[in-house]
């Protein structure tokens, strides 16, 4: 069949349209399934997500805080903390889309008897990274709250972190999709956490500016999804809030949308033969 | 009779592997239609075609006067989908799996609270509302998985093996929950095995083999048409056997007969048995098997007695 080319649309919109023209609000029946389940241990869960960035801010926020002193002007635990949010988030929703949504597609078949129902494939996907969305979200809220406790919190600006934490779970859940579309099996996942989240976790300007980095450094810091979001965090917990956040906004959403759909066709790729 | 489903040189390729082989048939509505086949056959490559969950490669597919994959939504909405891998939500208890499900579907959540204990109750698994997947038996997984394909009140119910691997209490019970549903106006479409599962249920049947059609009709025309009325089994001890045992029937087989020989079985397909009978009791130590003919005799004459990969 050929296309009416008078649709007068630019190709990408369009594409788009072939590609995503099957999501729905359905979307949302996916990701409630997904918190139903997790109401049930979200204790353990929440535990798990929140337990490494908190050793990282007890160890390096009160250990080598001391010997660092201050950063840029403020006490290096004030420094550490906004960009541990962000790592939560990401581990958070890395975590569910990797090795969660892959026993899902898998081993659980969930994704095969969800697809028998008027959800689509594309309202799966969508859903799952919902979800890992709200993962980030939930890992994000329990470190603001562990971080007031620590009186780490001296900005207003600090609430729309979770906001924050939501879009970059969004981030992270559309990649980990991608790479579960790919995976032959579990132990797929620890090359990508060895060679994709680590390096993120080390070089997205957490533990020190990424200034300090050579030129090249800092160049492929850039492209690190991460170092846009610890930008925005830092900034809404300093309040030293500026336009250049909407830069990094704008970085973040844009690359949301593309793995998402580049998302959508692996596992459509994946699944439907 | 109005046609529920409607196939036409459908063909399904994975790679250059031809699965389905441009098949055709039709389905009635309120009729129950059966798959049979050897292993590998395509019958679930059908069946997930018939369920969007594949695309068709070639022909045309039409359920419920709507093509599918085109129309995968509004298809969806109104057939139900037993599969044959149990895909349970074991993450969630048994009202839950049918309750989320249900949300798929779209039905508010009163009506689908109703409609869940209904169907608990009709398959007799009222008493695990709260139970865990993983604590059911095979069987009440099947029931469950049944129960879950009808949240939505499909006119069209497609069974990929309803009962393979339950024990034959289990199997009654599907079968007579199945023929109420089939009462109530369902259209059901059933892949299965047992010969005895298709000739319980199925109005009219095909028998499939490497992605093709071989034969259709009702089981007991095609029971008429390609196995006679009798059957005679004759065990053979050897080789030697078979020759002498063939020369002893040789003048005394009726016109009309057909005879085979497996490893250690020679078959006669005979409209009229006794003659053959009264010759072989002279030969008393042998072990002869005189019975009707079953679906079974058909199965195996037509895809042949090799095991299949
Ligand atoms: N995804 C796939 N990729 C490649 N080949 C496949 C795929 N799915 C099925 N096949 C092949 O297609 C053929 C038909 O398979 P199908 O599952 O439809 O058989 P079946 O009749 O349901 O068999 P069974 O009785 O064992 O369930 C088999 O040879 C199978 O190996
Ligand atoms: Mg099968």
């Amino acid at each position: 069949m050929s296309e009416p080319a008078s649709t007068g649309r630019p190709m990408l919109i369009r594409k788009g349209e072939r590609l995503l023209g099957n999501l729905s609000l359905r979307a949302f029946t996916v990701w409630y399934r997904d918190i139903k389940v997790w109401t049930k241990f979200y204790k353990a869960s929440i535990l798990g997500n929140l337990g490494e960035p908190l050793l990282y801010l007890l160890a390096m926020g009160w250990g080598l805080g001391r010997m660092v002193g201050t950063v840029n002007g403020i006490p290096y635990i004030e420094f550490l903390a906004p960009g541990l949010i962000c790592s939560a988030a990401m581990y958070a929703a890395t975590f569910e889309c990797t090795f969660g949504s892959f026993t899902r597609m898998t081993r659980q078949s969930t994704f095969d008897a969800i697809l028998a129902t008027p959800v689509s494939l594309e309202d799966i996907v969508a859903g799952e990274i919902l979800w890992g969305g709200t993962k980030g979200f939930l890992s994000g809220t329990a470190m603001l709250l562990v971080m007031s406790l620590f009186g780490l919190v001296n900005s207003f600006w600090a609430v729309l972190a979770l906001g924050l934490a939501f879009l970059i779970g969004l981030l992270f859940a559309s990649l980990s999709m991608i790479v579960t579309a790919r995976a032959p099996s579990y132990d797929f996942f620890s090359y990508y956490f060895t060679l994709v989240i680590a390096p993120m976790f080390l070089f997205s300007g957490i533990f020190f500016p990424v200034t300090n980095l050579p030129g090249w450094a800092q160049t492929f810091s850039w492209f690190l999804p991460l170092t846009h979001g610890v930008d925005i965090s830092r900034a809404l917990f300093t309040g030293n809030v500026d336009w250049s956040i909407f830069a990094d906004l704008l970085w973040l959403t844009v690359f949301s949308v593309l793995f998402f759909t580049v998302a959508v066709r692996e596992i459509r790729k994946r699944i439907i033969l | 009779m109005t046609t529920v489903l409607s196939a036409s040189d459908l063909t399904k390729r994975f790679g250059s592997f031809t699965a389905v082989d441009g098949i055709s048939f039709n389905v009635g509505k309120g009729e129950c239609f059966g798959f049979l086949g050897p292993n590998g056959a395509g019958k679930t490559t059908t069946m997930r075609m018939i369920t969007n969950h594949l695309p068709v490669t070639e022909g045309s597919l039409s359920v419920l006067g709507m093509q599918v994959m085109a129309n995968a939504r509004k298809v969806k909405a109104r057939i139900g989908v037993v599969p044959q891998e149990n895909n349970l939500d074991t993450d969630l208890k048994v009202l839950d799996n049918l309750l989320i499900y249900s949300r798929y579907h779209g039905i508010p959540m009163k009506e689908a609270r109703k409609r869940a204990l209904q169907l608990l109750e009709f398959f007799q698994l009222a008493d695990h509302v709260k139970s865990p997947i993983t604590q059911l038996s095979g069987g009440m997984q099947r029931r469950l998985l049944i129960a879950r394909a009808l949240i939505n009140e499909p006119e069209l119910l497609i069974l990929d093996e309803p009962t393979t691997g339950l024990d034959p209490q289990a199997r009654h019970v599907i079968w007579q929950k199945l023929r109420q549903l089939q009462s109530q106006g369902v259209t059901l479409i059933l892949t299965t095995h047992y010969m005895d599962e298709a000739q319980q249920l199925c109005d009219r049947l095909v028998i499939m083999d490497h992605g093709r059609i071989l034969i259709e009709g009702s089981p007991r025309d095609l029971i008429t048409k390609h196995a006679g009325n009798e059957v005679v089994e004759i065990r053979l001890r050897d080789d030697e056997d078979r020759e002498s045992c063939l020369d002893a029937i040789g003048g005394m087989i009726p016109e009309g007969t057909e005879v085979e020989c497996s490893a250690d079985t020679l078959y006669l397909y005979s409209p009229d048995a006794t003659k053959v009978l009264t010759g072989l009791a002279l030969d008393s130590n042998r072990t002869i098997l005189h019975r009707r003919a079953t679906l079974e005799d058909v199965f195996l004459r037509l895809t042949g007695r090799d095991l299949r990969e």
